[in-house]
């Protein structure tokens, strides 16, 4: 990605680069956390994870300025163009993340503490687990301009799909067993759907990164396995 | 065996509108120095192509050599087979001035006869014998003008000087004048490069309305430019043609990293 005949080309392109980077690490550091804070049931940190949402936000505004004004200026073209419309693009998903996890924190805020321990917490935090891992693993595909890591975190959203899909289940059992936990277990259901979308935004990363490094859309089978919307006659949003 | 029969198989497939001019294994040797390498295009009928590339890479070479004006070179030799409606440009007995009169040229600077702006478009159809009368001619003239989105502008001053006019209504003089033969092909060698960015709208606007009507191949340096107006793209490395296609994909995802560096700006 260097090597323009313009050096300031580079450079502003660079910069780009570096505030999603820095976006990422604050929405790993926001899923850490507002796992943690479920868990824990610690309010002190669901409130730094809603804090830490506005960073995002002022840093997705700041990447959008620079992307309109680098187009103005440059008038990239091919894959110069494509990395900075995909750019654009990451930074909203990755604020869209951001919401997510803000969403948890202000749950976890609204949660009472008492309920706090059932064993589904395990679940929902094996799934926070493979997210991070899909999370991390995007982030490194931009930054290592890899589209074979895209790929892979692309082929692999499924199986949080799977997981989600049977914690759904296994709440919509707590709950038909025992109708004071349905208040908990909503809020559970709604956090552990955040946890999945993040799942989705981190696909939508890999499928902006293999095109803005190949110039080709993801393509191929994939597993889907997000059935919830079945359950119940529910459908799907 | 029939004459298409010995022409190369086109580079690619061809999409579009049947090919207006088609060139293969097209050479072109300036005294020792090999100019243009085999190079193989079609040019699809009634759009824009557009060729760039760097300087020296031939472009310009091979858009003179579709109306035979290398011929005025003495030390320039063409070989190979370019071909306009599936004739041979080349083959004897091929009157060069008569086929100029149906491959129009645009140049980089406006170059106005130094005759009244009447004379500059009247000259040419009068030399060809397409207006017997001064109103058919004034017809010709005034229908130029318009296709030109000049007249308007000059109406009520045909008989002033043509050098009189600013750079940018210059060079739509020249596309008038260029019109009033009735060409089919439009060849422009950077007709914007010595103009303002109004002016270079008001013809790259032009280029836009003339497309319906002829077939227009442009070279130019501003690949912004090639990206507005044009429906294809060639693009030219010391003197091959790398890659041609839709323009669209030329400038979003080129195929060869040699354009790709190009129009990146990444050229070391």
């Amino acid at each position: 990605m260097n090597n323009h005949t313009v050096k300031a080309f580079d450079e502003e392109l660079g910069v780009l680069s570096s505030k999603i980077n820095e976006m990422g690490g604050i929405a790993e550091a926001m899923l850490v956390e507002s796992i943690e804070a479920l868990v824990k049931g610690d309010k002190a940190r669901a409130e730094e994870v809603i804090r830490q949402d506005k960073a995002l936000d002022a840093l997705q505004q700041e990447i959008e300025d620079l992307a309109v004004v680098f187009i103005a200026k440059r008038q990239p073209m091919a894959n110069d163009l494509r990395h900075v419309m995909g750019t654009v693009r990451i930074a909203g998903d990755i604020e869209r993340i951001g919401d997510l996890f803000k969403n948890i924190g202000k749950r976890v805020r609204a949660m009472d503490a008492a309920m706090v321990g059932t064993r589904t917490l395990s679940g929902i935090q094996n799934m926070a687990r493979m997210v991070q891992g899909q999370l991390k693993l995007v982030l490194d595909s931009f930054s290592q301009n890899r589209p074979d890591l895209a790929r892979e975190v692309w082929l692999h959203d499924g199986e949080i799909d799977a997981l989600h899909n049977s914690l759904f289940r296994e709440l919509l059992t707590y709950m038909m067993e025992d109708p004071r936990a349905i208040t908990y277990c909503a809020h559970l259901l709604f956090i552990a759907k955040n946890v999945e979308r993040v799942g989705d935004h981190a696909t939508n990363i890999a499928e902006t990164v293999h095109l803005i490094e190949t110039g080709e859309p993801l393509a191929g089978p994939r597993p889907k396995a997000d059935d919830t919307h079945y359950t119940k006659g529910l459908k799907a949003e | 065996m029939n004459e298409t029969a010995t022409i190369a198989t086109p580079p690619q497939t061809a999409e579009g509108p049947r090919p207006k001019i088609t060139a293969r294994n097209v050479n072109v040797h300036y005294g020792e120095k090999h100019a243009l390498k085999d190079v193989s295009v079609d040019v699809p009928e009634k759009g824009v192509m557009a060729f760039i590339g760097p300087s020296g890479c031939g472009k310009s070479t091979f858009l003179r050599c579709i109306n035979r004006m290398n011929d005025t070179i003495s030390i320039c030799r063409v070989s190979g087979d370019l071909r306009i409606d599936g004739r041979d440009i080349y083959e004897a007995g091929l009157d060069p001035v008569l086929l100029r009169a149906r491959v129009g040229m645009v140049f980089q600077k406006p170059n106005p006869f130094p005759k009244s702006i009447y004379e500059n478009v009247a000259y040419g159809p009068r030399l060809h014998g397409l207006g017997n009368t001064k109103a058919e001619l004034d017809e010709i003239v005034e229908g130029a003008l318009r296709k030109a989105s000049l007249f308007e502008e000059v109406k009520d001053r045909l008989k002033d000087s043509g050098t009189s006019l600013s750079g940018g209504q210059q060079q739509r003089l020249c596309i008038a004048r260029a019109i009033a033969v009735r060409p089919e092909v439009i060849l422009m060698d950077e007709p914007c490069s010595a103009l303002d960015p109004i002016a270079t709208a008001k013809i790259e606007e032009l280029i836009d309305e003339l497309r319906s009507n002829f077939t227009i191949v442009i070279v130019t340096h501003s690949m912004q430019q090639a990206a507005r107006v044009s429906q294809r793209t060639a693009f030219f490395h010391l003197g091959k043609l790398i890659e041609d296609g839709v323009t669209d994909q030329i400038f979003m995802n080129p195929r060869h990293e040699l354009t790709r560096n190009y129009i990146t700006g990444r050229f070391g």
